[in-house]
């Protein structure tokens, strides 16, 4: 049943790439086939649910044992402005006796029945998986059941964990919405200016930092898939007059089937970066003016465009001083490359290297152009071949997503998540200019000097670093000589003088001396009165001399390089 | 370096200090079979008391020399030696420890020949008690200068002065008030691990560290023994944590010729790589693996949570010790030090406070400046600031009456360092704003300016 519609997934005509193969080689699909045993990646099942949980009024329910929800759910990071029932998770985490028994189809039909009782949603999207489509559970059956008993659309989306990857995925979840959910709505509010826009996730809302631009243009967004989506704005899609198409790779069959349905014409483009932020205004005032609206829209779209390029670039320009000369490695697939780097080369950060892996063609051949340099370019890099590079410090900061993390953290390397998990918005113009202020944050934090500065004890936990008391250094190991109590009366101004100055000196900061005062144990180069402190202060008089020859020559952290065996 | 601003208003709105005698009492209660005693009236010793209850949760020995109409125009020298002959026979202490209040200070009397005579006619019956006394009116200083105070009269009244045989494995610590109990047993393991003894003096782990006796014991129990405050001359090196500490480290030095080493903190990686290596000095012995093991662990929690403190604005109010830890803590981390209050301008630690100004003022000025901060750092008053501000409290110092546990929380050493990264980090997780589209839109944001470092200067610090 899912076997044609897979095939057909991997006839593309949207996709230049898809296209430029045979016959044979698009049968085989689009991702590479997985190499047990080292392979990395989601299954078709998470790439489904990506697509379609953030639609925020739904309850999206897994049809599964426990680990495909129980062990995935709210771990992203997409915001909503309003409903949240998409962040509460429902399975019905089927048992061993259900599954031997065959009791999956019932247990569903009473999941819908609960949750539609219990929280009252617009549509309730039932995703199948490597179980319950091994053990032949009816979805459809099931759903189609529970929408006429329930009044309430039941959606089954068939993108079972080992049909492949988390890419095809994304494309079942398109395949589901264009079978039961577009087209299913008639707005009664339909405008000349709506777009739909196409895989946007609305990560930590950044794309609200998009969407005042386009009401300024009074250009309406009618449904954002799926960032912020609602099941109503969706099911109308089919009533816009242009598509913007942001992750290419995910969505393309939707895209270009909406276009084939209902004539909604589409371009690919990015909020990444100025040039493409500019660019994908640009292009929707195109579309917008080709169906119909006043050609005014376009210029009123350069002039929005100068306008904010113009407080984007003096925002950034303030960064110029700081991060000029910086350089950055970009490791990502999702963010689009191109335009990233260009706009961080502008105010004089190095692209020491960028990943070219989710790529188009067309973004390869700017990177080229933009760093001049081909081996800057790479499809990705193996862990191990990561660390080392990374450990080199052949860069300041690498910007990448959370699966080469700890890669970075582990070599001591400033790290930014570009990805799906992070924390801060990057889209639009502001966006550039937050991503530029993390870069900032991240590269100047005091802490990076602190743990990549080798530590002050060796392998044997022999202090390698500077001294703190003054004292010549001993032998490890070697107990201290019985000392001799102070001479009668010689307390006092030497010893205090002395140890004064050691506390004066320490408060807040690392020591200061020891590195040429110690060095050799020389007492004529050492203060005299840390000759007194180590003598009448701490009593070593008659010993001093024979006891105490160093075994270290001092030297400053940083050039020793030799005391990190075990440390950090 | 920072500025250090003195506040011109008379009237102190929700106050950041607590009192001297308050600190001397605190230092007294880290001795064995100790009662602190306040020259003044019921009320200096009841309200301190109090407050010593909430923070604790602990029964405080705490006297007073009752003060009353008469003797306050009389004189009260009578009354300190009646509150020193009952105490000393109704709960048999090893040590008195008094800590003079405003208004016997106001009066002015000459209490150390008062005690001295007292002491001289009642030897007899003041045998195995020690008494010493600190001069800390109310009106001066702060908790910080009363806690050292007491320090400096306990080893000025108690430490031999004779030359002590020095005991090569013996040191001496003299920590600041705002290390809690947890920090002290975390001082003391690191010390031992060396197979050095430590003499800590004052010592709250041993007294307030909530454990149950099992008996009613009218003293403080546990804490420094006033026979190892009387041989610390004996110490080979003594290690003062916090400037605050320098005046006893001075005095110990000037009574015994104990030589010292001052360590501003022992928060963060650096600091505690000092005092590590200044103990594998001392004492010849290597750093134990289990050490650097907990030092790479601190490295590791160090990168993992600096992305929670980078570009945080951190607001604090501390004495000026603990202000001056936290201050470094934080900034250290890639935070912000936006607002540095503090309670007297007198400690030259201030000046490497690392933050443009330092604020001599109370928790009225601290609301006022604290406004755009991402996080409160005082202690449990600062709790309706937050709540006006709606930025989340992190309470640290004294007192703090309305939490549980934090005489358990260390934050000094690589271990405590660790927990306190964690803990701040997850303040900061809990109070996540889910992003919002006002929040967001670029025109809105314009006049606000959210991209908050506004100059593209490099920091100084």
């Amino acid at each position: 049943m899912l076997s044609p519609k897979v095939q057909a997934l991997f006839d593309e005509p949207g996709c230049d790439k898809n296209q430029a193969k045979d016959d044979k080689a698009r049968k085989k699909g689009c991702s590479k086939p997985l190499t047990p045993g080292a392979a990395a990646g989601g299954c078709a099942f998470d790439g489904a649910k990506i697509v379609l949980q953030p639609i925020t009024d739904a309850a999206h329910l897994v049809h599964a044992p426990l680990a495909c929800e129980g062990n995935s759910w709210d771990n992203r990071g997409a915001a909503s402005s309003g409903p949240m029932l998409w962040r509460t998770s429902f399975t019905t985490d089927l048992t061993e006796l259900d599954v031997v028994m065959g009791q999956g189809e019932r247990k569903l039909y009473r999941a819908i029945r609960e949750i539609i009782e219990e929280h009252a949603p617009p549509a309730v999207f039932v995703y199948e998986t490597c179980v319950t489509a091994l053990i032949g559970d009816d979805l459809d059956a099931v759903c189609r059941h529970a929408t006429d008993k329930f009044g309430v659309p039941v959606i089954p989306v068939h993108a079972a964990g080992f049909v492949g990857s988390k890419n095809l995925g994304n494309k079942l979840a398109g395949e589901a919405l264009l079978d039961h959910v577009i087209g299913t709505h008639e707005p009664d509010d339909v405008g000349p200016t709506d777009i739909n826009i196409l895989g946007e996730f609305n990560l930590v809302g950044e794309f609200w930092m998009v969407k005042p631009l386009l009401d300024e243009l009074g250009i309406r967004v009618r449904a954002c898939i799926p960032g912020d989506a609602r099941y109503l704005d969706v099911a109308s899609a089919h009533t816009a007059k242009a598509s913007m198409m942001v992750c290419s790779t995910a969505l393309i069959n939707l895209a270009r089937k909406m276009e084939e349905r209902w004539g909604i014409p589409f371009f690919e483009g990015s909020f990444y970066g100025v040039a493409d932020t500019s660019d994908a205004l640009r292009q929707i005032a195109k579309l917008l003016v080709e169906r119909g609206v006043p050609a005014d829209l376009i210029d009123r779209t350069e002039a929005l465009i100068a306008r904010e390029e113009a407080i984007v670039w003096a925002k950034l320009e303030r960064y110029r001083a700081r991060l000029s000369g910086k350089r950055v490695l970009l490791n990502t697939g999702g963010v689009k490359s191109w335009s990233v780097a260009s706009a961080l080369m502008e105010i004089g950060i190095e692209i020491v290297g960028t990943s070219t892996k989710k790529s188009t063609d067309e973004d390869k051949e700017r990177i080229r152009e933009l760093l001049e340099d081909e081996h800057k370019m790479f499809e990705g890099l193996a862990p191990r071949d990561l660390y080392t590079l990374l450990e080199r410090h052949d860069a300041d900061i690498m910007l990448s997503g959370g699966r080469t993390q700890f890669i970075a953290l582990k070599a001591r390397m400033p790290w930014l998540d570009i990805n799906q998990e992070r924390h801060h918005p990057y889209a639009g113009y502001d966006g550039m200019v937050e991503l530029v202020r993390q870069i900032d944050i991240a590269i100047a934090n005091p802490m990076w000097a602190e743990v990549n500065a080798p530590s002050p004890f060796d392998a044997e936990g022999n202090v390698i670093g500077e001294t703190v008391i003054g004292l010549s250094r001993r032998s490890a190991g070697a107990q201290p000589p019985l000392p001799v109590p102070p001479p009668p009366g010689g307390r006092g101004l030497a010893g205090m003088g002395s140890s004064q100055s050691v506390g004066r000196e320490d408060v807040g900061q690392s020591s200061s001396f020891g590195a040429g005062g110690s060095t050799g144990g020389t007492p004529s180069s050492s203060p005299p009165s840390r000759g007194r402190d180590r003598e009448g202060g701490l009593g070593f008089a008659s010993v001093a001399t024979s006891d105490l020859t160093p075994t270290h020559t001092y030297k400053k952290f940083a050039g020793s390089g030799s005391g990190d065996a075990d440390d950090c | 370096m920072a500025h250090v601003l003195h506040s011109e208003k008379a009237a102190s709105t929700n106050p950041l200090k607590s009192s001297q005698p308050l600190g001397a009492a605190f230092a007294y209660l880290g001795v064995d079979g100790c009662v602190p005693l306040f020259h003044g009236s019921q009320g200096c010793t009841s309200f301190a008391l109090v407050l010593f209850v909430r923070h604790f949760k602990e029964t405080i020995p705490l006297q007073t020399t009752a003060m009353d109409e008469v003797a306050t125009i009389m004189g009260g020298a009578d009354h300190l030696e009646e509150a020193i002959l009952n105490l000393k026979n109704r709960t048999k202490p090893k040590l008195i420890g008094i800590a003079t209040t405003a208004l016997v200070e106001t009066r002015g009397e000459d209490f150390a020949g008062d005690l001295a005579i007292i002491k001289a006619k009642r030897a007899e019956a003041l045998v195995g008690t020690e008494v010493v006394l600190a001069a800390t009116p109310d009106f001066n200083g702060s908790i910080e200068d009363g806690w050292s105070k007491a320090v400096v009269a306990m080893i000025d009244g108690i430490t031999a002065r004779v030359s002590a045989r020095r005991n090569p494995r013996r040191v001496a610590v003299l920590p600041g008030f705002d290390l809690t109990v947890a920090d002290i047993e975390e001082i003391r393991e690191t010390i031992e691990a060396f197979g050095l003894e430590p003499t800590i003096l004052p010592d709250v782990s041993g007294a307030l560290d909530g454990t149950v006796p099992g008996r009613w014991i009218p003293t403080t129990y546990g804490g420094t023994s006033v026979e190892d405050i009387r041989t610390l001359g004996e110490c080979v090196h003594c290690l003062a944590v916090g400037e605050n500490q320098r005046a006893a480290a001075e005095k110990l030095a000037e009574v015994a010729d104990v030589p010292y080493t001052l360590f501003g903190t022992l928060t963060g990686l650096r600091p505690f790589d000092r005092f590590v290596t200044a103990l594998s000095e001392i004492s010849g012995r290597p750093v134990p693996a289990k050490l650097r093991r907990q030092r790479s662990q601190l490295a590791d929690a160090l990168l993992d949570g600096h992305f929670h403190f980078g570009g945080k604005k951190i607001a604090i109010a501390a004495e000026p010790d603990l202000l001056y830890r936290l201050a470094t803590f934080f900034v250290g981390l890639g935070a912000e030090v936006t607002t540095a209050v503090t309670t007297v301008g007198g400690s030259r630690i201030l000046a490497d406070v690392p933050a443009e100004t330092v604020e001599i003022g109370d928790l009225g000025l601290f609301e006022k400046l604290a406004g755009d901060a991402d996080l409160l750092v005082t202690h449990s008053h600062g709790r309706q600031a937050s709540e006006r501000l709606g930025i989340p409290l992190f309470r640290v110092g004294f007192p703090i009456f309305d939490r549980l546990g934090t005489q358990h929380r260390a934050h000094v050493g690589y271990r405590g360092t660790r927990d306190l990264i964690f803990e701040v980090a997850n303040i900061f997780q809990s109070h996540l704003h889910a992003p919002t589209p006002e929040g967001l839109n670029p025109f809105a944001r314009r006049e606000t300016d959210h991209d908050s470092r506004p100059s593209s200067e490099p920091r100084r610090h």
